[in-house]
Parts: structure tokens; sequence; C-alpha cells
């Protein structure tokens, strides 16, 4: 397909307002196939402002007399208005925008075309989560093995490759199991907690059905996983649906475990807030940031009303459930909602960051997110198609993956000094998430990613974002390794709105930069004062 | 001494905070100023410390399988339970705590029996760190606007005023006198801040005695010398910050506000702050949603609203910035009033000084500030915040809400004051403390008659000796966003407004952060500057061994490594990170979680022997050193071992298992 065809116009006058605190570019802008850009004239800074056409969530169009103005409502949840000359030129901009940035081809993506000349292609992409956590895990017990049985995806078309699985079972029973769970996503270990020797485990609903249909593969799998944890160790299985949606659930050939058919575990409800419900209390939320004409009563209001915070503190309250301490008798647990890609990852990878010191550092937690939501099966395309701003009734949009952000980012309220990255690291994600030139994001599945050739076509985000320069952006420069559990207060009075997200193009972000500088200048002076002493030394040496 | 029934109890049972779950039993002590409860526990002997001031409400409450619990709220937001045995004692002890609660002379407070074990010089030092006609001499007055009157002198026209003030050079004693006459309470209008950029400035007065038609000449006058001392602007704005209606409805007993046909070149302006009443039931009702046990995020974000709290912080902080505006870019002066002038306009002054003057953002200059426009100018502190027994209908969280104001600020730009939230929590809980002499009485005239300088010492002194404790890391003098006036965003910013978790929270530990930011960094910072010392004192013994090496033979000596990080990175696991109770009612899920609570024993070790002056703080506030973590990281290395308490925390398994 030739992106010459949508577009209708090659070139404008513009002037772009960026907000109230940025003053105006004027200049020629241009759309091209993946980007808009505008140049300025040779009057103002010779830098070219760059949008990907990816990124741009709804766009509104205006005109009046000789000249429109177009809005721009981004992914990153910025505001961005254009006002161009001719009413023509206007139209045409504004079809063309459109028609590029809901291309839903994966490999005409940017992507597929981004060619930094700092990367080298396939750099970073040789992590292999799955694999790797298994040396983490086979140092510590000889329990767990790493099965290859959905090698071609055929076992689980969202899981990969590899996936780690109690020793005591093999492929076949692995291929019933995946058989009695929705989309195949038979129980996985997703955690193993060394100090309790219990595990944290992953799956989709059990296809149990109207008639309350067994598996006696599934109750073997998860009767070897509590044979093979600590002597005694009891299960629990986490169901993120209330009990009445599990049991509706049995109408469409769905449901939950019965207590009786799986021994030893005993199942717990937390429901957590998903799909369309969830997707709309970050519309609203947004919606109530960008009014800044409301009174304070109507903010605390809607603050309310939209229930993204009272989200955040379920999703909290249900990570905090993996505590599995050798002193209440340790428990496996097993964590799963219905398709097992979304709440289930939410409440798997957050018990990590709490429980897990090496997933806080800015190493651990690329890897918890490489293995525990793009492969695991997030289906990120489908997921993060729209953001806020989008007019588009959602089909599959659901901010899953920004709830995890969020939840983190509240836990590094609280902890401020255990997360090696900071608040940039979580706002990059985001963005990238939502639109990127890597690839990392693209796809819904690792089999999806394959068919792609993502790995070998498009870079990582990776090995973007460590890239020294950088790095000043992402890392905390207040971390110091801590190695307890990181057990947050879930009360609402500990929980905040995440200004530096929802508000990040609203509020000034003058005074927190300020901040940030000086608490970069005090650690880096720090660092300074103990790195010279040696040159004392060096030259006393000296006769 | 009298009022106490019953000096000791034993196995009482103290619940600490709302969300603590375990009691703890031990020995009650009622002394003369302190409610003590010592923890019976074998290795630790955690004390809680409350001052009788502190209390605020005693509740008997139903007698239960355990005993009779005694529910008491403090103004420092601090809640216990206490469950007393014997029915007998606990009608003691609720007795005696209602009695001793609420003095009723001045000599019962704490202040006079406080003893810093200061001799006296050093007491009149300490009273003469603040001084206010240094102050006005800061502000920079010109002498041919601006004069210092002494028409107050023995408090002749306004016994709420101070003796000395700055008043236009154009208002004769006849003006003033006439114009006090023409006030409430003879507030006449002087001046509040000065703006040495543009001449403008800040008066305040209580409101005029207008009724529905009634004008006195020389409050006409007296406001058109105001004017006149600022010959770069052709009017004043009168602001007003009561409500309009309620404003209204005192011109019906004689009082009001200016008529703007009487009075020539005014600008007229109401900003609608509520009254003392308005905000005390706020208060109240805000700090019921914080002792909802387990609420919502929707039953805290509704009740939070329903208080209205943030809404009457806001209304202030929108006083104040419209006065900085008015100030700073228009170049007009403002008179501000209320009803008397002592509440809503100090709350009001204060905030516009402090947005437009960045000394009031240092340390000393806080200071200051309060002695300024809330000691000096007559707020009645006695009655405001019960230190002795009185009319509950004058009780108000006034100053509370100024110091509210300030952390919003503080919150908005971290790097625009010199000090930090500790401070400003310090300085609300000796408010109420009366330890002070500052806060005592209702004004000047009474604390003078009370010779409180003679007889008490001052808290001003006491905060500037620990002052690095309260100093902001990331204070930036020099920059330019917090060198002059503070310019907050034109749109109304609602979000900016925040729940201040670590003020009405802040002895539910569980519910603070548990790692301190400002700590942290002024410890880097304290090492850094030590290692740079420790540099040059080396680098200088270089030179005089080269000396040495040169004149002589050589000498063979090894200049001694700096000792660092040894108190640093080992200490972390002391944080003890208990989870907490997540799993509600599900009682079969095996997360019972041991409570928060015991975390403290491992602190007061650590803060007694920092804080021994300051017994009340320590005792009750993990604030003081923030984390305990960080209690012990002390940046002098070597000497100070991690922690002694990291063994005694029984409670922290999570970190031991997850060390081993």
């Amino acid at each position: 397909m030739e992106f010459s065809e949508l577009i209708r116009t090659g070139q404008a006058q513009a002037e772009l307002l960026r907000g109230p605190e940025v003053p105006p570019l004027r200049g020629t802008l241009c759309v091209t196939g993946h980007h808009l850009l505008l140049s300025p004239g040779a009057q103002a800074t010779p830098d070219l402002w760059l949008l990907l056409l990816r990124s741009v969530d709804s766009i509104e169009k205006r005109v009046a007399g000789d000249s429109g103005t177009i809005t721009l409502r981004c992914k990153d949840l910025r505001v961005l208005q254009l006002d161009i000359e001719g009413v023509e030129a206007t139209m045409d901009i504004a079809r063309s925008i459109e028609a590029l940035s809901s291309l839903e081809s994966v490999i005409t993506s940017f992507p597929f075309f981004y060619r930094p000349k700092s990367l080298r292609l396939g750099d970073a992409w040789h992590c292999h989560p799955p694999e790797s956590y298994y040396k983490r895990v086979a140092r510590e017990t000889n329990a767990w093995r790493l099965s290859e049985a959905n090698e071609d995806f055929n076992l689980c078309p969202s899981y990969p490759r590899a996936v780690i699985v109690p020793r005591a079972v093999n492929d076949d029973v692995l291929a019933r199991s995946a058989r009695f769970r929705q989309g195949g996503r038979f129980p996985v270990l997703s955690y193993y907690h060394a100090p309790s020797g219990t595990a944290l485990l992953r799956s989709s609903q059990p296809l149990t059905g109207p008639q309350k249909r067994r598996c006696a593969e599934d109750e073997e799998l998860l009767r070897a996983v509590l044979a093979g944890a600590r002597p005694g160790a009891r299960g629990f299985i986490v169901d993120t649906r209330s009990v009445q949606a599990a049991k509706q659930a049995r109408m469409t050939g769905g449901g939950t475990e019965s207590k009786a058919a799986y021994l030893g575990w005993k199942r717990l409800h937390r429901p957590l807030e998903r799909g369309r419900p969830l997707q709309e209390s970050f519309v609203r939320l947004v919606e109530a940031c960008g009014d800044l004409e409301q009174s304070m009563d109507r903010w605390l209001s809607r603050l309310e009303g939209c229930r993204w915070l009272s989200h955040v503190k379920e999703t909290l309250s249900t990570a905090c459930l993996a505590q599995m301490q050798p002193s209440n008798g340790g428990a496996c647990i097993l964590v799963h909602g219905t398709e097992g890609t979304d709440s289930t990852l939410l409440v798997t990878s957050l018990a990590q960051i709490i429980l897990d010191p090496l997933s806080r550092t800015m190493a651990g937690f690329q890897e918890l997110i490489e293995r525990e939501w793009i492969q695991a099966g997030h289906p990120f395309q489908l997921r993060c198609a729209h953001s806020a701003f989008s007019h588009t009734r959602p089909k599959h949009e659901a901010p899953t993956f920004l709830l995890f952000l969020d939840c983190v980012w509240q836990l590094s309220r609280q902890f401020p000094l255990s997360l090696e990255f900071g608040e940039g690291m979580l706002l990059a994600l985001f963005d990238h998430a939502y639109a990127s030139p890597f690839g990392t994001f693209l796809c819904n599945s690792e089999k999806e990613r394959c068919l792609c050739e993502v790995r070998t076509r498009t870079h990582s985000l990776w090995s973007g974002l460590n890239q020294p320069k950088e790095q000043r952006k992402l890392r905390n420069p207040l971390y110091v390794p801590n190695p307890s559990a990181i057990w947050p207060s879930v009360e609402p009075q500990s929980l905040r709105l995440w200004q530096g997200l929802f508000l990040r193009w609203t509020r000034p972000p003058e005074p927190s930069e300020v901040a940030w500088e000086k608490v970069w200048q005090i650690v880096t002076d720090q660092e300074k004062a103990e790195g010279s002493p040696p040159t004392v030394s060096a030259s006393e040496s000296q006769p | 001494m009298e009022h106490i029934r019953t000096p000791k109890v034993e196995n009482v049972r103290l619940v600490d905070g709302i969300s603590s779950k375990k009691a703890a039993l031990g020995t009650l002590y009622l002394t003369a100023t302190h409610v003590i409860f010592v923890e019976n526990a074998p290795d630790a002997r955690k004390e809680t410390w409350i001052l009788h001031s502190q209390i605020s409400t005693i509740e008997k409450q139903a007698t239960t399988a355990t005993g009779c619990p005694l529910l008491i709220r403090c103004k420092n937001f601090q809640l216990l339970q206490l469950v007393i045995p014997q029915e007998r004692d606990c009608h003691d002890v609720h007795a005696s705590l209602i009695r001793l609660a609420r003095p009723v002379k001045y000599e019962e407070l704490y202040c006079f029996s406080f003893n810093p074990k200061l001799d006296r010089e050093e007491r009149e030092q300490g009273w003469k760190l603040i001084d206010l006609g240094e102050e006005y001499k800061r502000m920079g007055l010109l002498d041919n606007y601006w004069q210092l009157s002494h028409v107050n002198r023995d408090y002749r026209v306004c016994d709420s005023y101070p003796t000395e003030l700055y008043v236009p050079q154009s208002a004769t004693a006849h003006i003033i006198v006439g114009s006090s006459k023409f006030r409430s309470r003879r507030r006449f209008p002087a001046l509040s801040y000065y703006y040495r950029d543009n001449h403008a400035s800040i008066c305040r007065s209580s409101q005029p005695l207008s009724g529905f038609s009634a004008r006195c000449l020389e409050d006409e006058q007296m406001l058109q010398a105001i004017r006149k001392a600022n010959p770069g602007s052709d009017f004043i704005y009168v602001v007003d910050t009561r409500p309009k209606l309620n404003a209204m409805a005192n011109r019906a007993a004689g009082k009001g506000y200016e008529n703007e046909d009487n009075y020539s070149n005014i600008k007229f302006q109401f900003i609608g702050i509520e009254n003392i009443h308005v905000m005390r039931s706020s208060l109240q009702k805000m700090l019921e949603v914080c002792e909802l046990k387990s609420p919502t995020m929707s039953d805290f974000l509704w009740g939070l609203e329903n208080s209205g709290w943030l809404r009457h912080i806001k209304a202030i902080m929108d006083a104040g910035i419209f006065i900085a505006k008015a100030v700073s870019e228009e170049g007009a002066s403002v008179l501000v009033h209320c009803s008397d002038g002592w509440d809503r306009t100090a709350q009001v002054c204060s905030v516009a000084s402090l947005l437009l003057d960045p000394h009031y953002r240092t340390l000393k200059g806080f200071m200051v500030l309060i002695e300024k426009d809330w000691i000096s100018f007559g707020h009645k502190f006695n009655h405001r915040y019960g230190s002795l027994d009185g009319d509950p209908r004058e009780i108000s969280p006034v100053i509370d809400q100024f110091i509210e104001c300030v952390w919003q600020l503080m919150e908005q730009f971290p790097c625009a004051f010199e000090f930090n939230e500790r401070f400003l929590v310090h300085i609300q809980h000796h408010i109420y403390s009366c330890q002070f002499g500052n806060f005592l009485c209702n004004s000047q005239k009474e604390r003078q008659e009370l010779k409180i300088q003679e007889r008490t010492y001052s808290l001003w002194a006491h905060l500037w000796k620990n002052r690095t404790d309260y100093m902001n890391p990331l204070f930036r003098a020099d920059h330019r966003q917090t060198r002059d006036t503070l310019r907050l965003p034109a749109a109304p910013c609602n979000f900016m407004y925040k729940f201040w978790n670590g003020m009405y929270n802040r002895f539910e530990k569980g519910l603070q952060p548990r790692q301190s930011v400002t700590d942290y960094l002024m410890a880097v910072k304290e090492e850094s500057q030590q290692l740079q010392e420790e540099l040059e004192a080396l680098e200088e013994r270089l030179e005089k061994i080269q000396k040495v090496q040169l004149n002589s033979t050589k000498v063979k000596s090894k200049p001694s490594e700096p000792s660092k990080h040894s108190g640093f990175s080992t200490s972390d696991n002391s944080t003890a990170n208990t989870p907490q109770d997540y799993s509600g009612n599900m009682k079969s899920f095996p997360s019972r979680s041991p409570s928060q609570g015991d975390e403290d024993s491992a602190l007061i070790l650590t803060q007694d022997n920092l804080k021994s002056s300051d017994p009340d703080l320590s005792a009750n506030s993990d604030q003081e050193s923030g984390v305990e973590d960080l209690s012990c990281r002390s940046p002098s290395g070597g000497e100070c071992a991690p922690s002694e308490d990291s063994g005694k925390d029984r409670d922290s398994d999570e970190a031991v298992f997850l060390t081993a």
C-alpha cells in the first residue's frame, strides 16, 4: 500500500499551539507517511517539530473564513491545536491525518521503517524472558522445568514458545489442561518465591461450563504445584471476578475451579474492573483533568465518580494478597480471571514488584514487563488502539497496562528510594505502549510477533531506553537497593492521583523539573566527592 | 496535682491510632503535665507521652469484657484508645483528665514548668531571635511615606494591637484615633507588609462601623493616607474577606463594610472565606473521614468533599493570590479586613506575604511572619486553640488552615521553601502544646502582663537550634522561579489542593510513605559536605608532607582513608515493611498481618537519643527522624551502628526472611 494515496496535500502554512505555557510555533506543516512535521521558518529555532501520526487519538476540524483549526488529541493525553491557512488545506490535512493515524496494518507501521543511527537491529531482542527467568528459578529449586510444548503455538496461541511448569507433569498433561482452559492458557509459573518455597501462577478460567466439567490433567497439574512446593503448603486460587460473574461465566462455557475437584486449593474472589468499564473510567478521569473551569467540590466528586483511584486501590489490594509468609504456612497462588490476559497479569506483575527486589531494578523491571506483559500475551495492539480521547466506541480498548503503571507509581511514592527507575520510565512506557517507533509493544502475542518478524525488522524499545543519554530521564537518583518486600498502604489517604501523567500537559511542568534538577545535583555532588580522594593517595605514593 | 485522683493504673491496654489492630498492655501514669503510657515489654520500654494541653476530647465508651475504653482525641490529630480494667479507675482517670485538659489559669500550663536547662541569658537570647523592629527595617520602608507610630503606647488606642505599628506618614494621631473609633475593637488600618519594588503595601484592620449609612472622616482620611503612601497607584483595593452575605448582615449590627461612594479611589472586593464556626465544623467532618476504618475510595473522596475543607483552603489561597497579584502586578496597595481582623485577615495577609517575599519562605523568615501577622496583631491563640477552658464556640483551626496553605504551596513549589514539612508539623504541634510561651494568651498586652518572656521559653529558639531537622534539601534560593514572587498558574487548578496526609494522619504511620526523600537527601548532602571537608584536610596535609619531603628526607605517612558508607547500605533491611491486612474480612486467607504498631519501639530508641528535649514529639511521631532506616543512616560514618533496633523488631519477619 502506498501512503501517498492517503496524503491529500503535501504542505501548508500553520501555527501550532501546545498549551498555555509553551510559545506557539509557526512554520510549514507537512504530512508524511508516518509523521506530521512542522518546519519553522528561518526566524525561530531550526528544530523540526515532529509528531508520530500513530499517536493521534482523535482529530477535530473547524473552518472559519479562509483558515481552519485542527485540534489533535494525542494518545499520550496531549492536546495540540493547529491553525492552518486555507480552508482546502485544512480539510485535506485533517483527512490525511485521519486516514494515516488509523491504519491497522502492523507491518506498514513506523517501527518497520525506523532506523536510528545509534542502534543496530537485533540488539536487546536477544533476551528471552521465560528462559532467563527459568535459569533463576532452577538455581533455587528443582520442582519446575522449562517446557517447549508450545513451540509452534499449538497449545496456546497467546503464550510464548517456552513456559515454566511443574517438573512432575509431562507435556501431554499440559496439552489436556490447555484444552480445559480458555484460549489454551493452562497454569504456568509466574514467580517463584525462593524464601518461602512457594509459587505464583497464572492461567485463564477453566472451561467447566454449565455441566461443571472436570479435567483430571488440570487437577493433576495444580496438585503437582503443591507437591513441588514446601511440604504442607496450601494453595489459593485468586479469581479476579466476583462470585456472581464467575458463576455466570459457566453459561458461556467458562467457570471457575470447584473446591471438591482441587484438593488443597481454596478460592478467593477479588473482583477487578476490566474492559469497557475500565476504559470509561479512564476517559472520564481524563475529561475531568482537562476541565479547568470546575469548582473545588466538583473536582473531588468527579474524581470520585470516575472511580479510577478505586481501581488503583482494588488492584493494589489484590496484588497484596500474594503475601507468602512462611510464618503463616506459605501458600501457592494461582491467579486468573476470564481470559487471563488482563487483570491476571496486573496482579501477578504487581505482586512481583512488591516481593522481588530484583524486579525493582531497571533491568529487572524491563524483564518483568517483557515476561509478564508482552510474552504473557497481553493484547497490546487491541488494548492500546485508542487512548482516552477517541470518539469511536471502544471495542477491545482498556487501559490495563496504564493501571499497572499507576500502581507502580503509587509504590514509588510510598517507597521513594526502593525503585531504580523513576517516573520518567513509567511515563515513557505509557507513551510507547500507545504509540512508538519501537516494535516492543506491537501485536497481541508472541505468535503474531513471529509472523510479523518484529524481532528482526524493528528495534527493541529496551535498546532505545538503555542508551546512556536516556538514563537521566528514566532513573531514580534516590535509589538504594532494598532487600525487603515493599507492602504498600492501600488506604485511600495514602493513594493519590498520578498528576505527572494525568496532568502532565495541563499543570506547569517547571516546578517539578526544577526540583528534579536539584535532586540530581545533590546526588551527583556526593558521587563527585566520593570519587575524588583517590587522586590524593595516587600523588602521595610518589616518592 | 490536686486534680489527679489516681496517679497510676496498671494493666491498661493502649490502642494507638485507627489502623492499629493490636493493643499494647502497660501502665498508665497521670502527671501534672502529661499522660504517660509505659508498655510492659521486656526488651523495649516503649513510652507514649500525651500533653494534657493536646487533649481535645475524652470519650467514655461502652464497657466491654476487657474493660472500660476511653477514647482520647488530640489537637495534633493523634487518636488513642485506653482500655482500663476497672470501671472505678476509668471513672477516675476520665474525671482527672477532663479537669487536667482544661486548665483555668495560665499558670497551670506546661510552659511555666517546662525547663529545657537553659540559663537566663540563653532564654533572653532566645526571645530576641525574632525581632519585628528589624523586620520592618528589612522591608525597606521609605521614611517619607511610612512612620513608626507610638499612638498605641500602653495599648491606649487598641488593646489587641502591638504598641509599635507602622502607619502612613500622613496619618496623624488624630486621624488614627478617629479611625480607630470607627473600627470594630478599635483595630485601625496598620501596615502588615510593604513591597519594596513598587511601594505598594498590604494594610490590615477590622470592619468599619458603617452600619447602613454612618461615615467617619478620619477613617476616610486614613485610607487616603494609605493610598498616598504609594505614589505609583491612584487607588487602593479594600478587600473584605467575608462572604458578602455575612458582611451585609453585620450592617444591621452597626458594623459592615466600606461604602465605595464615601471613600475616594477605593476598589472594594468581597472574597468569601467562611467564618470560624463553618471552619470548625468542616475540620470536624474531615477528621471523621480520617477516623473511618478501612474506608473505600468513594467513602473517602465523598467525605472529603462533603467536609468542604479543601474548598475553604482554596478560598484562603485565592484571597492571598488576589492580594499578591494586586500588589506585585498592579502595584496597588490593599487594605484587608474581615470582622475583627484577627482571623481571616491574618490568614490572607500572611499567605500574600509568603507569595510575595522569598524571605518569608526561609526558616527564620517564616517565624517572623507568624510573629508579625499572628502573634503581634492579636490573633486570639488562647480562644482559638483552647489553651484555657473557655467557650468551645471560640475554638477554630484558623492557623492550622494557614499552615496547610503553606504545605499546599510547598507541594506546588518543591524548591521554594527553605524548610520542610516537619517544620510545619512541629509548629502546629507547639501551637497547641503550650510548652513554649509564644502562643499563649490572646494579645501582646496579656503576654506582657503575664511576663511571658521572663517566665517561659521561646519556641523559635528551640526550632532554630534544631534547624538541621527542618531544612528542605531541595531549596533553591537563587533560582529564577523561587527568588521573587511565586507565580501560580492562571487557571484555577483545583487539582493542586490535596489532602494533607502527613498532618491529619500523621500518627497513622501505616498510611505514611515508608521512606523519606527529605531525610535521605539531607543525609547525602551532609555526607558529601563531610567528604569535601575531609578532602580539603587531606590536601592540606599532603601539601605539608610534600614540603617536609622537600626539606628533609622521605617521611612515609599514609592518609587515613575516609571511612565512608559504613552506616549506609546495611541498615535498609530494618525498614520493617510489615504487610497490612489486605484480605479484609476473608478470614480464611493466611494473611493476618502483624500490626504496624510495633515498629515504634524501634523508633523510640533512636529518637529519644536524638531529641531528649522534646519528649512529646519524639515519643509520638516518626516524622521526627523520618523512616527508621534513615534515622540511623548517619553520615558521619563508622560510629553510628546501623541500628540497635533491627534485632528487636519482632514483627518484621518479612525483612528477616527476605534477606536470609
